[in-house]
């Protein structure tokens, strides 16, 4: 979950000093070359890249495996399928592939600033306002997205002690009932928050 | 200046403010009264969060009802619940937040947010997400993100009501510090103390409206 949330991880190396749109670029030119890439052994060179992009950008190593952490049984599972039915040289490829891409995709997040990411998505979604789209909604969106993980897994805690407290170990109505009352209360204010804060006008 | 003329606000099938009429021209302005009597309903008429049924409010000589936008960028707002308030994940992105519409150069929008959490004591958390941020600072990171819009008025809703000892003390002294004029809904009496008026609603009407110890002799009496 840090992953998402603790995402900028503040430095002064070439990867955080390059725009917010080279980054998303850069990003979407390395996954299509991932893509292309055929051999094990070409994977494991864009494992080197990937490892000494990491080691420059200074953001360390723990910050690292909080990108990858998430998709771990994934890739697992991705691997053991792929070695069965199609050997051992394609599990290695794909499943090299995808947490690679992961851990590039994780790379930007960690150097960039959310501030510039919704700066940059912001000019890039501004073909959008032609179909009547407002750019800076939808970047908008994408911030309070990140910005809600913590929230609202807080307030699942907070719903799943308060019902161990009475004794309920687990009950799929019993959790969701309050948390969805509880998000939406969240949600409710939220949405004011913003019109006090001039998004609205 | 605000001014309540003869309020009502009428939610559903409930009147939850019957006929308030008020002039808040004091610095420090106490709201106090029992849950569900209508504060957090007459704190949000302040910016046109809310809207009075019939009756009318006026901000700074702007009616709420027509200038609500307007009236916004006068009027700043507190929540009680700091995480409904910071829409960004870290503290300097979340004060910054506030002046994307200003037209501000990168570096006076930095200047700004840097001042203003360095007045406040959270300089040295600005690029910590914020949700790391124990309640306190998140609750001086809500007023930080109100500040830096320099508004005239302030209006918190139990600002407090969430935080510890320590913490409500630290916000109390922050508030003290303010130079604007400061509207508080608070259920923490002492806050209060060396307020200029405060005012007891209850069931929806002023029931009492005094400096700080008269009003809260009545509003104890109303509890007992
Ligand atoms: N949207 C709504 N619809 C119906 N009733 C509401 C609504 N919002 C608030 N109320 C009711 O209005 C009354 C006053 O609410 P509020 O101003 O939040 O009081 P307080 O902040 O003093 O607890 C409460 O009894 C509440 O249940
Ligand atoms: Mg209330």
């Amino acid at each position: 979950m840090s992953g998402l949330t603790g995402a900028y991880v503040p430095g002064r190396s070439p990867l955080h000093r390059l725009g917010a749109g080279a980054k998303l670029l850069a990003l979407a030119l390395a996954c299509t070359a991932l893509v292309l890439l055929g051999s094990p052994i070409a994977l494991g060179g864009a494992a080197v890249v990937v490892v000494l992009l990491y080691a420059v950008s200074g953001v360390g190593w723990a910050a690292g495996w909080a990108q990858v952490r998430p998709v771990r049984w994934f890739a697992v599972a991705l691997f053991a399928v792929q070695a069965l039915s199609a050997g051992l040289p394609v599990a290695v490829t794909s499943t090299l592939r995808m947490v690679l891409a992961v851990a590039l995709a994780g790379l930007v997040t960690l150097t960039t600033r959310t501030a510039a990411m919704m700066a940059c998505l912001e000019r890039c979604l501004a073909p959008a306002r032609f179909v009547g789209l407002d750019p800076f909604r939808l970047s908008l969106m994408l911030s309070l997205t990140v910005r809600s993980v913590p929230v609202v897994s807080r307030l699942a805690t907070q719903v799943r002690e308060a019902q161990r407290a009475r004794g309920v170990e687990w009950s799929v109505r019993a959790f969701a009932v309050p948390l969805l009352i509880s998000v939406l209360r969240h949600a409710d204010t939220l949405g004011e928050a913003l019109r006090t804060r001039g998004v609205d006008d | 200046m605000i001014e309540f003329s003869d309020v009502h606000v009428r939610l559903g099938l409930r009147d939850v403010l019957c006929g308030v009429t008020l002039s808040l021209a004091e610095r420090r302005v106490g709201v106090i009264g029992a849950n569900g009597s209508g504060k957090s309903t007459l704190a949000r008429l302040i910016n046109g969060l809310a809207l009075p049924t019939s009756g009318s409010v006026t901000v700074l000589g702007r009616d709420t009802r027509r200038h609500g936008a307007r009236i916004r960028r006068d009027v700043g707002f507190v929540f009680t619940d700091p995480d409904a308030q910071i829409v960004m994940p870290t503290v300097a992105e979340d004060v910054a937040f506030s002046l994307r519409r200003k037209g501000l150069r990168p570096e006076e929008v930095e200047r700004r947010v840097g001042a203003v959490l360095a007045e406040n004591g959270l300089s040295e958390h600005a690029d910590h997400p914020a949700h790391q941020l124990s309640g306190g600072q998140k609750q001086l990171l809500a007023l930080c993100s109100v500040l830096v819009l320099e508004p005239r008025v302030l209006v918190m809703d139990e600002p407090t009501t969430l935080l510890d000892l320590r913490h409500s003390r630290q916000f109390a002294g922050v508030l003290r510090g303010l130079p604007h004029q400061v509207v508080v809904v608070t259920h923490d009496l002492t806050l209060l103390e060396d307020f200029d008026r405060v005012v007891v609603l209850d069931g929806g009407r002023v029931v009492a409206d005094d400096e700080p110890g008269a009003a809260i002799g009545h509003y104890r009496k109303l509890m007992a």
